[in-house]
């Protein structure tokens, strides 16, 4: 792992190393135009759990998650170098299709953003574009396992064809992941998926991520310390666009080894 | 309680909460058995038993030392509020007592040794009383702890009394038995200090009560001794 | 450290003046909008109350047998035959058949000008349509001549009618008569026309001074000379007026500077010509036939106060067109020539058909070519043109030809559609491309406005997903985008609806006397539109155009309305659906 001037090591506790891993970052530098907002992140993720990013405003962990499904591109200014590899497969590379890859890695933003279609509509249309159903019947199970993984078929199943934007917001948030388990990703990413919805919601959220680890890799950034605690296994810390620690959650919360993260933690500054 | 509460919207908290309450009676209960044990040890003088009591207690410390550990997992990952912040808190308090009751059975098994050097006494009938009162409260309590009676953590306060009323006159015995016959002093002397340990056992007994009642009504409740001068305790 | 009360005191104090500042402004406001709404009130009053009189025309009723030989002169009821058929004639012996009497050529001429012979061709294409008709009598029914229909809305001149009273007397019942009347019931009539002469003659004279006057001050003696010719002139004038005033004369002349004065008698109208006797006796000629020369007590003299000099419709014409109108045969409906007939010389079948249907399928031209491009690049250059000096100059360029003034499309046009291409000029199809390249930079700026109000939150859900781009803005962003790019386009398609200067240029001027057909042939036939209808009307020398003007103002303003509506209509419509 590179060094960067005065820049300190990342400190990786000894799960973090060499584990089984689905992504791997390696030497990844992220520019916006001339400043550089990520230096040098390594960190192995490893599948079928979930890994928090957490951090003060402004650390690049944002960044860092949008490199993993290429959302970065969006933006103009934006480069991404170094290595990505989703199961040993160099993805931030130019013959990867960006459009391919999303199919892999579905993603869940802050703000729920249900497209402005019905509720059927919503979950139908990433298996319709990517060809994933052939008949209306298949579509239609896809639609209705999603919910049911979401856990919203419930309370949706009577009312598919109403808009997705009438919902409540945890229900939208909902909504959302059960449009991204439709194509059936390997990883979710989830940026602060619960920023914008209440205790109760947030509580039905994080009940659904710790269900969806068990099949999926999910990765979440998070400004709550107290929801990466309870929802992750493992919890990589950033800082000015540095991975300072990254290990198991419980270590990290009860015995941080680095003391800017026991500061961050503890709420000495951040 | 006879409703009973919404579980947790997150199962996996509401299962590592379980775990821990499950792992307390666990340990209650070994502990009961422990004290149950090492009075018949007493009673019956029968070393094998007074050994297995020295030995389980280090399984006792190893589950203390897991309670704690989970404690201050659930803590630090789980934040816990208002019952789940008391059940944790006293989770962490009660084994620490119970831990106590377990070395406690230990020192009386290890008497237990040295009782059997010496001719069995009459007065071990009145430990033996004894020590079945302090069992059958640490059972109440226990009993208090799983069906989560707050009532029930009152009758083992009051029923301590009995076990302090008891070494009180067991205490006189002893010392009109020993001034009596002077040959009976080393044999008195130990039974003396079963004695006590069973009183101390009672006192931990109606901390963990105390410590059940706050975690089920939270409220503190300090009962106030009536302190008799006369009493040695 | 100033107290809390100072600070209240202080604020309390500038209180009350930064309300009232509010309270001017809100009146200032109110008083703004109620100059506009009365600016627009006012400006809308007067074009509506100047059309009032086209929205109404006289239409003339007349049964006409259809007589075989003249309608049909080959005989075999073919198209070709029929198409040479007299139908003129045939209109012209039912008008005769109303006034048997009147007969000589001069008369004749007058009564016909009642109506236009354009109108034969309704008549032709009547019969076309059901040559069964031929042999025949039906009732055909066609508008009288824009001047009459003026007399009858009282456009053209008051008039009055009086009874004098007492007994008179006709001579004869046709041709040139004498009426004599019991008293001098003509005096007051002579003393009247004796004034109005003395008064003009005064009028005269004093010209004539003034010249004089400015011939002595002048200098240079040709301008001298010129001016005491025009002196002279006015007072030989002036003499002869006074001449004719002269009570010694025993009869007065009337003349086509006076009043014109008719008598009522006997179910007959007399114009007068001369009055004599004193006052007691009128001669004239009939206009209408009288029914007998008893003498009857119950008469009229009726004046039409503006002279005939001073007006296009005779004498006879107004007493004829007044006489079938008392008879039933000319009633008063509601103009539907307006609208179902295209552009004609004569006002009163002029019609705005041919400017709709000129107006829609330039329209349509216009939509079906400003809209998807616009569209297009502002969905190109919005959402996947990379943001450098290129497309920033190619911003700067679409927003500067918005403010181009639209006359120079119409020279573009001209010199590249009509001069280069050559296509067809004042076809509806090469309008229609000059006002979409006029409408195009307001499209294209619209659509962008649009399309940046979408949240990016869609987009990004919309790639997260594995969208590409395009199908990102295909089924997400245009979608939510759609108000706004519509209203947007009903903006900038209804300006152009209202475009004249463009128009002119490529050649839409032109009198169409047939409407375009609505099909796609149509495109290319020469049309005219709205705007342009309304430029050439407002020129038209009769006056009967210019009620007609204004009409068409108001039916273009109802047009525009109606496409504004429509856009707030379907602009609900789409929000509420997503």
């Amino acid at each position: 792992m590179a060094d960067s001037g005065n820049r300190t090591s990342t400190v990786y506790h000894d799960a973090a190393r060499n584990l089984a891993a689905k992504i791997t970052l390696d030497g990844v530098d992220v520019f916006y135009g001339q400043k550089q907002a990520v230096h040098s992140v390594a960190m192995q993720i490893p599948d079928r759990s979930v890994t928090a990013f957490i951090g003060p405003s402004g650390c690049g962990k944002s960044t860092i998650l949008r490199t993993i499904n290429r959302m970065n591109e969006t933006i103009d200014i934006a480069r991404t170098f170094g290595s990505i590899r989703i199961d040993g497969e160099e993805i931030n590379s130019k013959e990867v299709d960006p459009v391919l890859l999303r199919a892999r890695v579905g993603m869940v933003f802050q703000k729920p953003n249900p497209f402005p279609k019905s509720i059927f509509d919503n979950v139908a249309y990433g298996p319709r574009i990517h060809g994933l159903a052939t008949s209306k019947t298949e579509l239609s199970d896809i639609v209705e396992t999603s919910l049911r993984k979401a856990g919203l078929w419930d309370e949706v199943a009577d009312r598919l064809d109403q808009p997705g934007n009438g919902l409540s917001g945890g229900q939208q948030q909902r909504l959302v992941i059960a449009r991204a388990i439709a194509v059936s990703p390997e990883v979710i990413l989830m940026d602060e998926p619960c920023s914008a919805l209440d205790p109760i919601a947030t509580a039905r959220i994080e009940e659904l991520i710790d269900e969806l680890r068990e099949n999926y890799c999910i990765v979440i950034v998070t400004h709550s310390m107290a929801q990466a605690a309870r929802v992750s296994q493992m919890t990589a810390f950033f800082h000015m666009g540095d991975l300072v620690e990254y290990g198991p959650t419980e270590d990290i919360f009860t015995n941080p080894h680095q003391s800017r993260t026991q500061d961050y933690i503890t709420g000495r500054f951040g | 309680m006879n409703t009973k509460p919404p579980s947790h919207t997150v199962r996996a908290y509401a299962d590592e909460l379980t775990a821990l309450s499950d792992e307390l009676a666990r340990m209650g209960g070994l502990c009961e058995r422990q004290v149950g044990d090492c009075i018949a040890a007493v009673v019956r003088r029968d070393p094998a038993v007074a050994s297995a009591v020295v030995e389980g207690d280090q399984k006792v410390d190893a589950m203390e030392t897991a309670i704690e550990r989970r404690v201050i997992r659930i803590l630090a990952l789980r934040q816990p509020m208002a019952s789940d912040l008391r059940a944790s808190i006293s989770a962490y308090r009660i084994s620490g007592d119970l831990e106590r009751v377990g070395d406690l059975a230990k020192n009386i098994a290890h008497r237990t040794h040295e009782l059997n050097k010496s001719e069995p006494l009459d007065l071990t009938r009145s430990v033996e009383r004894m020590g079945k009162l302090v069992v059958a409260n640490l059972h109440r309590c226990l009993n208090a702890f799983s069906t989560g009676s707050a009532d029930e953590c009152l009758a083992v306060c009051r029923g301590d009394e009995e076990v302090d009323e008891h070494y009180n006159s067991l205490f006189r015995e002893l010392l009109s038995f020993m001034i009596e016959d002077p040959k009976t002093i080393t044999a008195c002397a130990h039974l003396l200090f079963v004695a006590k340990n069973l009183e101390r056992i009672g006192d931990h007994t109606t901390n963990i009560a105390e410590m059940i009642h706050y975690q089920l009504t939270g409220t503190e409740w300090r009962r106030e001794l009536p302190h008799d001068p006369t009493s040695m305790a | 450290m100033t107290d809390r009360t100072d600070i209240r005191a202080m604020v309390q104090a500038r209180l009350a003046k930064r309300y009232r500042a509010e309270g001017r402004f809100r009146i200032f406001g109110i008083l703004a909008i109620i100059a506009a709404i009365s600016v627009l009130a006012l400006l809308i009053g007067s074009i509506a109350s100047q059309s009032l009189s086209a929205f109404r025309v006289n239409e003339l009723t007349r049964s006409i047998t259809l007589d075989a030989n003249r309608v049909d002169p080959a005989g075999d009821r073919s198209e070709a035959s029929l198409r040479r058929g007299a139908y003129n004639g045939l209109m012209q012996d039912a008008l005769r058949a109303e006034f048997p009497s009147v007969e000589n050529r001069g008369d004749l001429r007058q009564l016909f000008g009642l109506y236009t012979p354009l109108n034969s061709a309704r008549l032709q294409n009547r019969v076309l349509a059901d040559p069964s008709l031929v042999g025949q009598t039906i009732d055909f029914t066609f508008p009288i001549s824009d001047d009459a229909d003026r007399y009858l809305q009282g456009l053209t001149t008051t008039s009055q009618e009086m009874a004098p009273g007492g007994a008179a007397t006709v001579s004869a019942t046709t041709g040139e008569v004498r009426i004599t009347a019991d008293t001098d019931v003509f005096s007051p009539i002579v003393a009247d026309i004796r004034e109005t002469l003395i008064a003009r003659a005064s009028q005269l004279e004093n010209r004539a001074s003034r010249y004089e006057a400015r011939a002595t001050a002048t200098v240079s003696a040709e301008a001298a000379e010129g001016l005491g010719r025009e002196a002279a002139q006015a007072r030989s004038e002036a003499t002869s007026l006074r001449e004719l005033a002269a009570p010694a004369g025993e009869s007065v002349n009337m003349s086509p500077d006076l009043p014109s004065r008719l008598v009522r008698i006997n179910g007959g109208v007399v114009q007068i010509d001369r009055i004599s006797d004193g006052g007691r006796t009128a001669e004239g000629r009939v206009l209408v036939a009288l029914d007998h020369t008893s003498t009857s007590q119950d008469w009229s003299i009726w004046t039409l106060d503006i002279p005939q000099s001073a007006r296009r419709i005779l004498d006879s014409q107004i007493v004829w067109t007044e006489t079938l109108r008392e008879r039933g045969r000319v009633v008063e409906r509601f103009n539907t020539y307006l609208f179902t007939n295209a552009d004609s010389r004569e006002p009163e079948l002029a019609g705005v058909l041919g400017a709709i249907i000129g107006t829609a399928l330039t329209m349509l031209v216009t939509m079906l070519l400003a809209v998807p491009v616009g569209v297009a690049t502002a969905v190109y250059l919005e959402e996947f043109a990379p943001k450098n000096r290129l497309t920033g100059f190619i911003e700067v360029n679409i927003n500067n030809l918005a403010a181009v003034p639209s006359i120079v499309f119409g020279l573009l046009g001209l010199a590249v559609f009509i001069s280069l291409f050559g296509m067809p000029r004042s076809a509806p199809l090469v309008g229609g491309m000059v006002l979409a390249l006029m409408t195009l930079p307001t499209v294209i700026i619209t659509s962008r406005a649009a399309l940046k109000a979408v949240p990016p939150s869609i987009r990004e859900a919309a790639l997260g997903v594995g969208a590409s781009r395009l199908q990102t803005v295909v089924h997400h962003v245009l979608p939510l985008a759609a108000p706004g790019i519509l209203t947007g386009s009903i903006i900038g398609l209804a300006q152009a609806m209202g475009e004249t200067a463009p128009l002119l240029m490529i050649g839409m001027v032109a009198f169409v006397a047939d409407a375009p057909s609505l099909s796609l042939g149509g495109l290319t036939e020469p049309a005219t539109v709205m705007p342009v209808q309304i430029f050439l009307w407002s020129d038209g020398a009769e006056r009967a155009f210019e009620p007609r003007t204004a009409a068409a103002i108001l039916i273009l303003l109802a047009l525009m309305i109606g496409f504004n509506a429509v856009a707030v209509f379907l602009r609900r419509r789409f929000e509420r659906r997503w």
